[in-house]
């Protein structure tokens, strides 16, 4: 008898804390996104309907924020994918005894605040930086042109800042792949390329999945590389639902937004997994 | 004669053929030497300028001094800031360690049902934007007339960092060896014997992993802070609100000694590891 409730005990705790504070929350914020502000009332003050229009005028109104969080999150995984792999390649078959130091190396810039860095890129890329005058002098960029501010900085602030997200879990998978499968490749006449395509791709893609997961559903909700890094052009939905929520008091929309982003990071997940191909993520 | 033989076993390649050659062989070798450049210009920055005699702005490099290190608390509000952002990590810290332990244990000890329901509800939050999460958190605050600060700050860290130590402390429990513990039990030791001397010591290094994982979740967290802390500073929210106004020096100095403190642990913990292991 005892035996059948362990777990559920064990359990107890941790999940009434969960829905608590996790699923409560998002029911909540279902309700709050279809209410509507009470006539004269102050504001910031709502009353409960059910007005399911407010996601359509809030996608309507935001759709360039949406689009621009869903396009600069998917550059930003590519990106991080294409710089993660080599290097996850190399530190599991040419890391040898070094392996983990290097793989400590790769998540120690990340021990320095997540914004002292993005602040600290900002920096580097501005004017006051040597990137800019550099490359003016150089001639690569004309003396009009500037780094920060732009979509290029937003979107290379986010490639930074969730490469170890990428770089783990590739690492992860590229180092369970026997050598010796690849040696096999080789004995049947594949070239190098054919050996990549063929063997160590497909055995690497768990952690393509769950890497360009990890990195993309951040990308898409952030707002603080756009805040810090970009201009009110590169604005992303991020940035929108803060601002409804602190400046403009604004909560069904940033509610209807919140919800609407949820669903669609979501649904693209879950697209993404089934073509993928692999279910072991948790 | 003979020495023209030599020479045709060994002809002499051109430089620009044998730089290709050397460039072909270390390739990956370059590649890892950028992609760590890289990777550390940021790192390098905020150390650099943390010695910068820079007074309020810290932009341009106006003299290399060791006043901010010697005096990290010159600009009060960072170490408010800093003290915030400890005491929020420590406690979320113990909260989700202990929380997510038992889960771990849960799912990854039993069968039961309602498995996979629960799987479910871990992956979830980790699979939802931390703006969402903060923001959702923030209007139940609000609906319950909560007022965001300290005490909701620390709910909404212990909420997004016990999926993260459940899966970590799963991922340990799963590598176990059942052998340790049936022979254990084979040795008349019961149940809660076992679970004590054998598979509690064996899973503790999951267990403290996992805890320096949600300090650093925690501690480095901006995005659902900022929904729920209300007044409370905490340093990466200090780090946001200063940056437009051009950071003291003295956070610089925080986050380099974070650094070289956070690489003294993970060195040291991977150190104890090899003499363990031997």
């Amino acid at each position: 008898m005892g035996k059948i409730r362990t777990p559920y005990l064990l359990l107890l705790p941790g999940f009434l804390f969960l829905f608590t504070f996790f699923i409560l929350p998002i029911l909540n914020l279902a309700q709050t996104s279809t209410q509507t502000p009470i006539a004269g009332g102050d504001t910031g003050q709502y009353e409960q309907t059910l007005r399911f229009q407010n996601y359509i005028d809030a996608f309507i109104e935001n759709r360039e924020q949406f689009s621009r969080s869903f396009v600069y999150a998917l550059i930003a995984t590519v990106l991080a994918l294409a710089i993660s792999y080599p290097l996850a390649y190399a530190i599991a078959f040419k890391g040898g005894k070094f392996k983990n130091f290097l793989l400590v190396l790769v998540v120690a810039p990340f021990f320095t605040s997540f914004l002292l860095r993005t602040v600290a890129w900002k920096q580097i890329l501005g004017e006051e930086g040597f990137v800019v005058p550099t490359l003016r002098t150089i001639g690569i960029i004309s003396p009009s042109t500037t780094l920060t501010s732009t979509s290029f900085a937003v979107v290379m602030g986010m490639t930074y800042n969730f490469l170890p997200f990428m770089t783990l879990p590739l690492y992860a998978s590229i180092d369970r792949i026997d050598p010796r499968t690849l040696e096999a490749s080789g004995d049947l006449y594949a070239n190098a390329f054919t050996t990549f395509r063929k063997v160590t791709l497909p055995l690497s893609m768990p952690g393509v999945v769950a890497g360009t997961l990890l990195t993309f559903i951040p990308a898409a909700g952030d707002y603080v590389n756009a805040a810090i890094l970009g201009s009110p052009n590169t604005k992303m939905i991020g940035n929108v639902i803060e601002s409804r929520y602190f400046k403009i008091v604004d909560y069904p929309t940033a509610a209807a937004l919140s919800f609407t982003l949820m669903a669609a990071i979501l649904i693209l997940v879950t697209l993404y997994i089934r073509k993928a191909g692999t279910e072991e993520l948790v | 004669m003979s020495k023209k033989v030599i020479d045709a076993t060994i002809p002499t390649i051109p430089l620009g053929a044998r730089f290709q050659r050397w460039f072909g062989r270390n390739l990956i070798r370059v590649y890892m030497v950028i992609a760590f450049t890289y990777l550390f210009i940021p790192v390098a920055y905020t150390f650099a300028f943390s010695f910068n005699d820079s007074g309020k702005s810290n932009l341009i490099w106006k003299g290399f001094t060791l006043d901010n290190w010697m005096n990290p608390c010159g600009a009060p509000e960072v170490c408010t800031a800093l003290a915030n952002s400890i005491k929020i990590g420590l406690l979320a810290t113990i909260f989700s360690t202990i929380l997510g332990t038992m889960i771990a244990f849960a799912i990854g000890r039993h069968k039961f049902k309602g498995r996979s329901t629960s799987n479910l509800l871990i992956f979830l939050p980790m699979a939802t934007p931390e703006i969402v999460l903060g923001a959702s958190l923030l209007s139940l605050f609000l609906v319950f007339k909560i007022n965001p600060g300290f005490w909701p700050t620390v709910i909404a860290h212990v909420m997004f960092c016990i999926s993260f130590v459940v899966v970590t402390v799963k991922a340990r429990i799963a590598s176990l060896d059942p052998r340790l513990e049936q022979a254990a039990m084979d040795l008349y030791a019961n149940e809660f014997q076992t679970f004590r001397r054998v598979t509690l010591p064996l899973v503790a290094p999951g267990i403290a992993g996992a805890a320096l994982l949600a300090f650093s979740l925690s501690f480095d967290d901006f995005i659902i802070t900022n929904f729920n802390s209300g007044t409370v500073t905490t340093f990466p929210k200090f780090v946001y609100t200063a940056a437009a106004r051009g950071i003291p020096a003295q956070a610089n100095v925080i986050g380099s000694a974070m650094f070289f403190l956070a690489l003294a642990i993970v060195i040291a913990g991977q150190f104890v590891n090899r003499r363990k292991a031997r």
